[in-house]
């Protein structure tokens, strides 16, 4: 059964541009990988809990104590752009 | 004896007799890297300087009878997703080309507390999503017996410098078989351990319920000294392991007479290709006359945990390569507006594997959908869990060939992403469990191409996982290397 994809929308909510033939291209693809991985959806699985997570844990935040972080100056200069202590980007809303 | 063939452990002795020094041992482990890097391309960088500066602080620290333990002065090389302070990391991609971290990954930070020299950093597949290295945006990494095929993968780089002895260890980092398929294919040993156990602070994350980083090296042995090093609580990883490590050496001399193991008789039949399942089958038969009772078990969820893998694997994926979005690090494309950007820098950055999956995982997590794929493959997860946990009531250790063939050549399997993705059938099961896992190397094939041989053990099992493979390495004595290893091999 084929298997509904809107790779338009899946690129735009990824935030990967792709040209319409490049388009076509990942969603034949993915048409065939899910319809192989849809094959989960064959095992019975009612009353079976989820597992995210391979250990029993909750959260394990450690002690709420300010330490040193990275140093600004170094963490910025792998930016591609900034200004002062920001990082710069384009605008973010329309006018 | 050349000291770039020795073991970490003979190399440790000899350097504390006086035999050579650390920085003799460097000199080695580059001599055959330039003997062999041209035609396997498995290093993405060598820290010259910084590599040499550790050597010398090595010597210098034995010679004030300051001695840090069984890596000391040992040339490890690195796999490219862990950072490394002042050293180019990429991830094998182009959206991190020319990214300097200011900061070292917990484990580089105890490979280097614990005096080992951090000769370079290798290849790998983009994001460490694959099983050739085919992916990286560097070029291909090349099999040391035999160039025309792939190394495996995604650690293909740490497992071919490890196979030649450009590398004495390395670490690599292990998704769904990431370690143990390369060590596999190139003839040597990788472990992924149990989930928690190794920090992942600084490991570029791919899918981080399912990653762990882990040794790949020459020796069984070995690759207990590397995890002893590498392994314990971290509190810059909030899934570390908070209990008491598992004491991996303690059992290693005592075979495997009485021990139960059970061989899967989901993974041992179809698909395994003959050289493999006869190298396989001669292991057992030799484990049986060693004393362990051999008994067959079912895991009958396992035919679905591929199909759950590559639901989980790529919806993790999809949320953490968010991250890579031209602001912070790595190149930008520019566009008039913040989505233009992005949506530019990303479609530059990404190969066509980690596109494709990034597109899966936002797909099998978008609104619609997630129930019937994402939901339904965590349920399915849970059921591969309980199985192993059936299984382990019955045996103490499992075993399966680690690879259903052995290394394939370069292109062939390129552009059939699923048949790329079934090749990892023996190893996703245990990441998926979170239960540790090695591939010890039993032999080569009829064509001169190594075959592995794997043992999965229960959730901190490592003493009993590795006590197996210890008498699996005893048993099947091999200790081959490549020809390319030899300078006659590379004349």
């Amino acid at each position: 059964m084929p298997i509904d994809i809107d790779i338009a929308k899946v690129a735009r909510l990824a935030r990967i541009g792709l040209t319409a033939e490049e388009l076509s291209h990942y969603e034949e693809q993915l048409q065939v990988i899910l319809e192989h991985a849809a094959r989960v959806q064959a095992l019975p699985t009612d009353g079976v809990a989820p597992t995210a997570h391979p250990l029993p844990m909750v959260n394990a935040f450690r002690a709420d104590e300010v330490e040193p972080t990275l140093d600004r100056d170094e963490v910025l200069a792998q930016a591609p752009d900034t200004d002062g202590p920001y990082f710069r980007v384009p605008p973010f809303l329309d006018e | 004896m050349d000291p770039a063939d020795l073991s970490i452990a003979e190399a440790g002795a000899r350097l504390r007799s006086g035999d050579f020094t650390a920085v003799d041992l460097l000199a080695a482990v580059r001599r055959r890297a330039s003997m062999t890097e041209a035609i396997l391309h498995a290093y993405l960088t060598i820290d010259a300087d910084g590599a040499t500066a550790a050597a010398e602080a090595a010597d210098a620290a034995l010679s004030r009878g300051e001695d840090r333990g069984l890596l000391h002065g040992i040339p490890i090389a690195v796999k490219d997703n862990m950072v490394t302070r002042g050293v180019e990391t990429t991830c094998s991609s182009r959206i991190l080309s020319g990214y300097v971290p200011p900061y070292d990954a917990t484990v580089v930070e105890r490979l280097k507390a614990g005096g080992a020299v951090i000769v370079g950093k290798t290849n790998l597949d983009e994001f460490a999503m694959g099983s050739s290295t085919e992916n990286s945006a560097y070029g291909t990494s090349r099999n040391p017996w035999d160039p025309d095929r792939v190394p495996g993968g995604s650690s293909g780089g740490s497992a071919a410098v490890v196979a030649v002895g450009s590398a004495l260890g390395a670490l690599g980092s292990d998704t769904g078989g990431s370690i143990r398929q390369p060590a596999s294919l190139c003839g040597v040993v990788g472990m992924k351990p149990t989930y928690g156990l190794v920090s992942r602070y600084g490991l570029i994350a791919f899918a981080s319920s399912l990653d762990q980083i882990g040794p790949i090296t020459r020796t069984v042995g070995d690759s207990v000294i590397v995890f002893e090093a590498i392994a314990g609580h971290d509190p810059s990883d909030a899934t570390s392991y908070r209990g008491d490590l598992p004491d991996a050496r303690a059992d290693l001399e005592k075979g495997v007479k009485g021990l139960r193991i059970g061989i899967v008789r989901e993974l041992s039949g179809d698909g395994i290709q003959p050289g493999v399942a006869a190298a396989f089958q001669e292991t057992l038969d030799r484990l049986r006359d060693a004393g362990a009772e051999v008994r067959e078990v079912s895991l009958p969820s396992t035919e679905y945990a591929l199909s759950a893998y590559y639901l989980i694997a790529p919806a993790e994926c999809s949320a953490n390569l968010a991250r890579f979005d031209g602001v912070r690090y790595g190149p930008r494309i520019d566009g008039a507006s913040v989505e233009e950007m992005m949506s530019a820098t990303r479609r530059d950055g990404f190969g066509p594997e980690v596109t494709r999956r990034i597109l899966l995982g936002t797909y099998a997590l978008s609104a619609g959908y997630f129930d019937a794929f994402y939901g339904q493959a965590q349920k399915v997860r849970t059921l591969v869990s309980e199985d192993f946990k059936e299984a382990y009531a019955e045996v103490d250790v499992l075993v399966t060939p680690t690879s259903p063939t052995t290394a394939f050549a370069v292109g062939e399997r390129a552009d059939d992403p699923l048949a790329m993705y079934l090749s990892d059938i023996c190893t996703i099961p245990s990441n998926l469990s979170g239960d540790p896992a090695i591939s010890v190397p039993v032999g080569l094939d009829d064509d001169g191409l190594p075959v592995g041989f794997q043992v999965l053990a229960p959730a901190l099992g490592e003493g009993v996982m590795f006590r197996v493979a210890a008498e699996v390495e005893r048993l099947s004595g091999f200790d081959g290397r490549p020809a390319l290893a030899s300078s006659e091999g590379a004349a």
